[in-house]
């Protein structure tokens, strides 16, 4: 899929840097992930050294630091320039931030999740890149002391540093790094770093300032801001492709002369994705796609036969069946044992619908081929370039180096942006007019092409002993397996197993003696992705809303059983007592009730509590308030933690309550917002956030939100009416339905 | 046919068919890409501007409709960015992606205009046309309630 290099320990970058003198300035280069200094040397040759750069320091005092993440709303354009700018000790006023193309070599991140592949997920971007930037800043701010202590004539240990100026306090001399840069050098074995030698946070002038804003907001008041949709290159022509209602459907019958009718419309091509309507003008192909009439021949596509509804009878079969093959995700001591043995046992099955990210910004790309179809440009906002460019070389039998990536703005990633269905779509279309083409769906186009967070079926069992305590604790997932679809290389690589839709089904936090949790897998066809929250999304809804059921079992308040779960690892129980002293949990509400939920996701910490009421005439489930408490270590900006955390609730919010993608014959039955509704201004609770900072190092803050809504929801429903709501999401009808 | 209007203040014409939806005049015509593309059907906001200083869903009306009308997108809104909301836009730091944005503040702009100290009721119901699925209504709620009180 990518370029994967070995992660190599923090301490041994530093030699492995290069540096490079360019005539705007001194310009840095480094590798975070290589393993030799040779090889960042082939990085930079293949794309030349300016294009590498991490970090140039103009003689006018500019500092651009290349951000090497997309910017999909979650800030890291300005959380990972800055950590690099700290350690540097930049004018935080002067410093750029830019895009730095696909180049896994150069660009990667580090963390142990990716191995130095170059994709925006996960919420692993700051904590994967926190060290070696570091590093890197502070690697550079020794080589501009150098410069000055020689061209000084001074010792190296008397020179300090304020905001982008060097200082030699004894004779009372300043010089600006813009100024350094006019004369600096780099010795060809750049000066070692040491971890020992970053600053302490307590002296760190930028990270943890609330104040410090994201530097894309201005140019996302005013119209400024660009995502790939914006972009428009001469000569292009327009797109609009009537996506297939899955893969592998072919046209059968088009009334391919209807459509060449219009106005404006220049050519109709079926290909294996839809059917492509070009055209002189975004309105001539729209209305040229609104005039076709499709007979899709679906006898070759594996989704072919699956319906969401009825299939749910074999996923429930497939979840009691002894003899199904699942396999292991998360084991601890011997569940089956306990449960045997055990003296209560208690047993639930939960349910989750397939979920669309519903992103703002349509699928869409611009893509100029070459005239001889071996290379190709494309502009795009995506979550992971350095794929769209190796499936883009595929498509057009070439190497990845031949296509270039311009990446934009996205307007929402959420984990549809990591595939580049609509640029391999563009590349493919402009290949054969062999003009720069710009493919925009529609949203009806972008639902029937979605590539959704699948729908789970869940089995739990719980083993209390005699005493009451909880023993034992088994949790099958049946669902189609995510990695598989999204990500075949690690899919074969682990034999099988699925990293993002098993996420949540572990329980590491809580000191359960027996835990087995096992996945069964079922293939029909369905295009199942990365969603917000992943496996942790459907996961924890299960376990944390059945963990409720167990406390009710065995006569145990629901804060007080996580309480003592917990009470062997101080951060989760730091959290959860944070959110019950939040949302006063002890505290009745008439006609309201409040339900908790605790959560991780690779490795932050958070527990949330709901209040809600309901209308038992209509069904819908009212949040008034959701009290969120979070611990994700070191925090980079802590308005913008706030910020994800309001978001991710938000998005919770919307697939507890609304949303559902259902599948008739392998079709997506849903077109607009209309059909798939999405949370509204008017559907929002007060919001309540509350950080807990620590000195650990930073972990992620994109998704951690979304974890805790569905069960504490779920958890305080039953608070408020005694009827447990198992499925997601937990509908008017559902409500109605349970309360019945 | 080439049609004549008015946008941001500047007399432009575009060569278009007269039911193309104002929305692609000003996006792809016009180049005035603040404007954004949603959903098409008038269900998520993203595509408001104001016509003689109502907020209209720009991809629900067609070009030939506005042609003696005056076009207010995004670009247009203030000469420096300076609107009340914009500045209050970055005060509470709104923006996640931020695609939805344009659309919110010209919809929220048009409520100010008219009512100068919304009630919190007053922007719930006026904002709930409009869709940000980065969730942030929160923010945009106190934006409003900051531009009411700074303006």
């Amino acid at each position: 899929m990518t370029t994967h290099i070995e992660r190599a320990s923090h301490a041994t970058d530093v030699s492995r840097r290069g540096f490079v003198k360019g005539a705007a300035g001194l310009t840095f280069a480094f590798s975070l992930s290589g393993s030799l200094v040779g090889k960042l040397g082939e990085a930079l040759a293949a794309d030349g050294a300016k294009l590498n750069a991490w970090v140039t320091i103009g003689t006018d005092n500019t500092i651009t630091i290349l951000c090497p993440m997309a910017e999909m709303g979650q800030g890291v354009l300005t959380s990972l320039p800055l950590i690099l700018a700290e350690e540097l000790d930049a004018d935080w006023s002067k410093v750029k931030a830019d895009f730095a193309p696909p180049n896994p070599k150069v660009y990667g991140n580090p963390h142990e999740l990716f191995k130095g592949a170059q994709i925006t997920a996960a919420s692993v971007s700051v904590p994967g890149y926190f060290m070696p930037l570091r590093m890197a800043g502070a690697q550079a701010r020794k080589v501009l002391i150098d410069n000055v202590a020689k061209q000084w004539n001074v010792p190296a240990e008397e020179l300090t540093t304020e905001p982008s100026v060097v200082v030699h306090a004894k004779s009372g001399r300043r010089i600006s790094y813009g100024d350094i840069a006019k004369f600096a050098t780099v010795a060809d074995e750049p000066p070692k770093v040491t971890e020992a030698e970053l600053k302490t946070p307590s002296r760190f002038r930028l990270i943890g300032r609330k104040e410090i804003g994201r530097v894309d907001v201005p140019s996302k008041v005013n119209g400024t801001a660009r995502y790939g949709i914006d972009v428009q290159v001469p000569d292009m022509i327009y797109a609009s492709v009537l996506e297939a209602p899955m893969d592998g459907a072919k046209v059968e019958v088009l009334n391919m002369a209807d459509v060449t009718a219009i106005k404006g419309v220049t050519k109709v091509l079926p290909l294996p994705f839809g059917v492509a309507v070009l055209g002189d003008s975004v309105e001539a192909t729209r209305a040229g796609r609104n005039a076709l009439k499709v007979k899709w021949d679906t006898s070759g596509a594996a989704a072919k036969a699956f319906d969401s509804e009825k299939s749910k009878e074999e996923y429930a079969r497939q979840g009691q069946d002894a003899n199904a093959k699942a396999m292991d995700a998360y084991k601890v001591g011997d569940a089956s044992a306990a449960l045997g043995g055990a003296a209560k046992i208690v047993e639930a099955t939960y349910w989750s619908e397939h979920c669309y990210h519903a992103q703002m910004e349509p699928m869409n790309c611009v893509a100029k081929v070459a005239e001889d179809g071996q290379s190709a440009e494309i502009w795009t906002g995506s979550q992971f370039n350095a794929l769209a460019a190796v499936v883009i070389a595929g498509v057009l039998k070439t190497t990845p180096d031949k296509i270039k990536v311009n990446s934009q703005l996205l307007g929402g990633g959420y984990g549809r942006r990591i595939w580049p269905d609509a640029a391999v779509q563009a590349t493919i279309i402009s290949n054969i007019v062999k003009k720069p083409v710009k493919l925009m769906l529609t949203r009806e186009d972008d639902l029937a092409a979605a590539r959704p967070r699948p729908m789970t079926h869940h089995v739990l069992k719980a083993g209390l002993d005699a005493k009451g305590d909880l023993v034992g604790w088994y949790h099958r997932l049946v669902s189609e397996n995510v990695d598989a679809v999204a990500s075949p290389p690690r899919f074969q690589a682990t034999g099988g197993k699925d990293y993002i839709g098993w996420r949540g089904l572990d329980q590491a936090f809580y000191a359960i003696p027996h835990v087995l949790a096992e996945a069964v897998r079922e293939t029909r066809g369905m295009r199942v992705h990365a969603w917000r929250g992943i496996g942790s999304g459907y996961n924890k809804f299960a376990a944390e809303s059945f963990l409720d059921e167990v406390a009710h079992a065995k006569g145990a308040d629901p804060l007080a059983i996580r309480l003592e779960l917990t009470k062997d690892k101080p951060r989760a129980n730091a959290v959860i007592k944070a959110v019950a002293e939040m949302s006063e949990w002890t505290r009745k509400r008439a006609g309201h009730a409040l339900g908790l939920a605790f959560a991780d996701y690779h490795d932050t910490l958070s527990a949330g509590v709901a209040e809600v009421s309901v209308d038992r005439d209509s069904g819908k489930i009212k949040i008034h308030n959701y009290w969120i408490a979070v611990d994700p270590g070191l925090v980079i900006q802590p308005d913008n933690v706030h910020a994800q955390l309001e978001s991710a609730v938000i998005y919770g919010l919307s697939a507890a309550l609304l949303e559902q993608l259902t599948v008739k014959d392998g079709a997506v039955q849903q077109s607009n917002f209309n059909d798939y509704p999405v949370l509204r201004m008017s559907d929002v609770p007060q919001i309540h956030t509350r950080i807990i900072t620590t000195d650990n190092p930073p972990t992620g803050m994109g998704e951690i939100g979304v974890v805790t809504v569905a069960p504490a929801i779920a958890n305080a429903m039953f608070q408020l009416t005694g009827k447990r709501l198992r499925h997601l999401p937990m509908s008017p009808e559902r409500v109605k339905k349970a309360l019945a | 046919m080439t049609i004549a209007l008015t946008v941001n203040d500047k007399a432009v014409s575009v060569t278009a068919e007269p039911d193309t939806p104002l929305l692609w005049v000003l996006r792809e015509h016009l180049k005035l890409t603040g404007t954004k593309f949603g959903c098409g059907s008038g269900l998520c906001g993203a595509c408001t501007v104001h016509v003689d200083g109502r907020a209209v869903r720009s991809c629900q009306i067609a070009v030939s409709q506005v042609q003696d009308k005056k076009v207010t997108t995004i670009e247009g809104l203030s000469p420096s960015s300076s609107h009340p909301l914009q500045k209050a836009w970055i005060a509470e730091q709104v923006p996640q992606c931020g695609y939805c944005q344009s659309g919110q503040i010209m919809q929220a702009a048009e409520l100010l205009a008219g009512t100068k100290t919304p009630t919190r009721e007053q922007i719930v119901a006026h904002m709930d046309g409009n869709i940000c699925r980065c969730g942030t209504y929160p923010r945009i709620v106190r934006a409003i309630e900051r531009a009411a009180r700074e303006a």
